[in-house]
């Protein structure tokens, strides 16, 4: 693994963008073990986050990205280095305020759905807090409404599906008034159609609502929406970069363990035959335009 | 057949009892489980009949579907008729064939025990088809308030309540997928002696409390990681409300046992 620190990337941030953005979670020297005989799951650990920002964290399984979310919430503790939360240091005294500003959806729909009706679920946090009943009952509404699923507050959860109890747990999360939302493999356990009601649904919100997204999954094809990307391997940062930058990387992703999506090997097939493809261009519904407007200069 | 069970289900129809509040209704069932005992003639036996009565038309639920759900009990209670009406000796002698000697206290004894058990079990199903259980629960938690005070875990035990509640149909969706996963691998679940069977249900149960114990921590981070942190400090979404309609209940059920005290 020592090729790993070689090949590292460079930190490419977009320049005018980072005198603006507020740095929002820090990670500085953090270790963890979770037994102490295991293996590190985390060593030595840096990096930031910043306000309004949608990273994406990729890796394998056991690379340590549910790690990481788990010490951003306080969950857990690291042994060494400190994790700071809005310039604040995560402790036993201040993790009620971080976890606050850090809202979590978990992977599975079902292991995070707590009220027996929708209405009942979101409103849990909000009790949590002490909130007056009045303005519970306000944001619920409110926040049921934002994910749409304001039609189904009386709903059981067993008659939902995984995107439906997702969205409900964003509105739960949601209602909490958090500043940054975590998404720990909150799509993996849905169908196609359900992740993209999910992402589409947390695009729309932190748009709206200028949140820091926290997306940490094995599925590279969600990470490429994403601002930035922070690729895990084996408890440390492998690479950081835009999406542009990591999928240069290619067949070291493979390496890795992840799958690089369908998209990603296309351009790479049309370049190796010889067409030019921007860099810029990750997507799939950007690579339609810009091969129909190929085919017409042909 | 579990669709024919009228225990525990909720029918979610619109009537008086269903807007009375929970609380009100626990009292009733409390207090008129005491004053069934206190009836001791025709009399006060047609009075605990028109209140039962009463109580199943302002239901609102339809009488044939309430005596059909409870079919399966009628067993038991002709199972205690009988048994009164064979061995009460007392009063004159009715009827004699053989062994057989049915007397006149028997069968009233008889007559009035199945009543009182028959009462008893309509009210108390009329309180699960009326309540939906987290009203019962939000009930139970609000009547038991006064026993936090000699440290009873009054809201542990609602919160608990609530989410085993939450979880019944999402373990039985579990419990089938695993049943059928098993029976794919050839487990047998439905033929063999009892002692075949009760050793197909291993392969069953354990990885059913792997899952659950699973699904347990996941919950408990997850409810962490919303802030929950004890009952302490909480405010409560769901709103209980009493009305009018309760006050009537429980003056009701007030001169109902007064009359029942006079009358017997």
């Amino acid at each position: 693994m020592f090729l790993a620190k070689s090949v590292r990337l460079a930190f490419v941030f977009r320049g005018e963008m980072k005198s603006m953005a507020k740095e929002i979670v820090r990670f500085q020297d953090v270790t963890f073990k979770y037994d102490e005989n295991a293996s590190y799951a985390l060593n030595g650990v840096n990096f930031s986050v910043y306000e309004g920002e949608w990273l994406a964290i990729v890796g394998h399984n056991g690379s340590g990205k549910s790690t990481i979310a788990k010490l951003m919430n306080g969950l857990i503790f690291p042994d060494s280095g400190s994790i700071y939360v809005n310039g604040k240091e995560i402790s036993e005294e201040t993790v009620w305020d971080v976890r606050d500003l850090v809202g979590m959806v978990f992977q599975n729909p079902d292991n995070q759905f707590v009220g027996t009706t929708v209405q009942d679920d979101v409103a849990f946090g909000l009790e949590n807090h002490g909130i007056p009943r009045e303005e519970m009952v306000k944001r619920v509404h409110d926040s049921l409404a934002k994910v749409k699923m304001d039609q189904f507050l009386n709903q059981e959860p067993h008659h939902l599906s995984g995107g439906q109890k997702q969205r409900v747990a964003i509105a739960s999360v949601l209602a909490l008034r958090p500043a940054i939302i975590i998404l720990d493999e909150a799509t993996s356990m849905l169908d196609p159609r359900g992740r993209s009601e999910v992402l589409g649904t947390v695009r729309e919100l932190k748009n709206l609502n200028n949140l820091t997204i926290i997306s940490i999954t094995h599925d590279l094809e969600e990470a490429v929406k994403a601002d930035r990307l922070i690729v895990m391997n084996r408890g440390t940062v492998y690479a950081e970069g835009t999406p542009a930058d990591i999928f240069l990387m290619d067949e070291k992703l493979v390496e890795l363990g992840l799958d690089i999506p369908f998209t990603q090997k296309l351009i790479k097939k049309f370049k190796e035959n010889g067409y030019h493809i921007p860099d810029e261009i990750l997507h799939e519904d950007k690579l339609v335009d810009y091969l129909c407007k190929l085919l017409q200069k042909i | 057949m579990m669709e024919k069970m009228i225990f525990g289900r909720y029918i979610p129809v619109d009537s008086p009892l269903h807007k009375m509040d929970p609380r009100a209704k626990l009292l009733t069932i409390i207090i008129f489980i005491a004053v069934v005992f206190l009836a001791d003639n025709t009399l006060t036996y047609g009075l605990l009949a028109i209140f039962t009565l009463a109580a199943i038309w302002l239901s609102n639920i339809p009488i044939k579907f309430l005596f059909n759900g409870l079919k399966f009990l009628f067993w038991i209670i002709l199972f205690t008729f009988f048994l009164h009406i064979f061995f009460t000796k007392e009063g004159d002698l009715l009827y004699k064939f053989g062994f057989i000697e049915i007397y006149q206290g028997g069968l009233r004894q008889g007559i009035f025990i199945s009543l009182r058990f028959f009462f008893l079990l309509l009210v108390t199903s009329l309180l699960t088809l009326t309540t939906t259980p987290i009203e019962i629960t939000d009930g139970i938690e609000s009547l038991l308030k006064p026993l936090k005070k000699v440290g009873f875990p009054v809201h542990e035990l609602s919160l608990m309540i609530s989410i085993a509640l939450r979880f019944i149909p999402t373990l039985m969706d579990e419990t089938d997928k695993i049943m059928k996963a098993q029976m794919a691998r050839g487990v047998d679940f439905s033929e063999g002696t009892i002692k075949q069977r009760a050793k197909a249900v291993v392969p069953l149960l354990i990885p059913l409390f792997i899952n659950a114990f699973k699904r347990a921590e996941e919950l408990a981070t997850a409810m962490e990681a919303r802030g929950y942190r004890g009952g302490e400090g909480r405010t409560k979404y769901r709103l209980l409300k009493w009305g009018m309609i309760d006050n009537i209940a429980i003056l009701t059920l007030f001169i109902l046992t007064i009359l029942l005290l006079l009358l017997r």
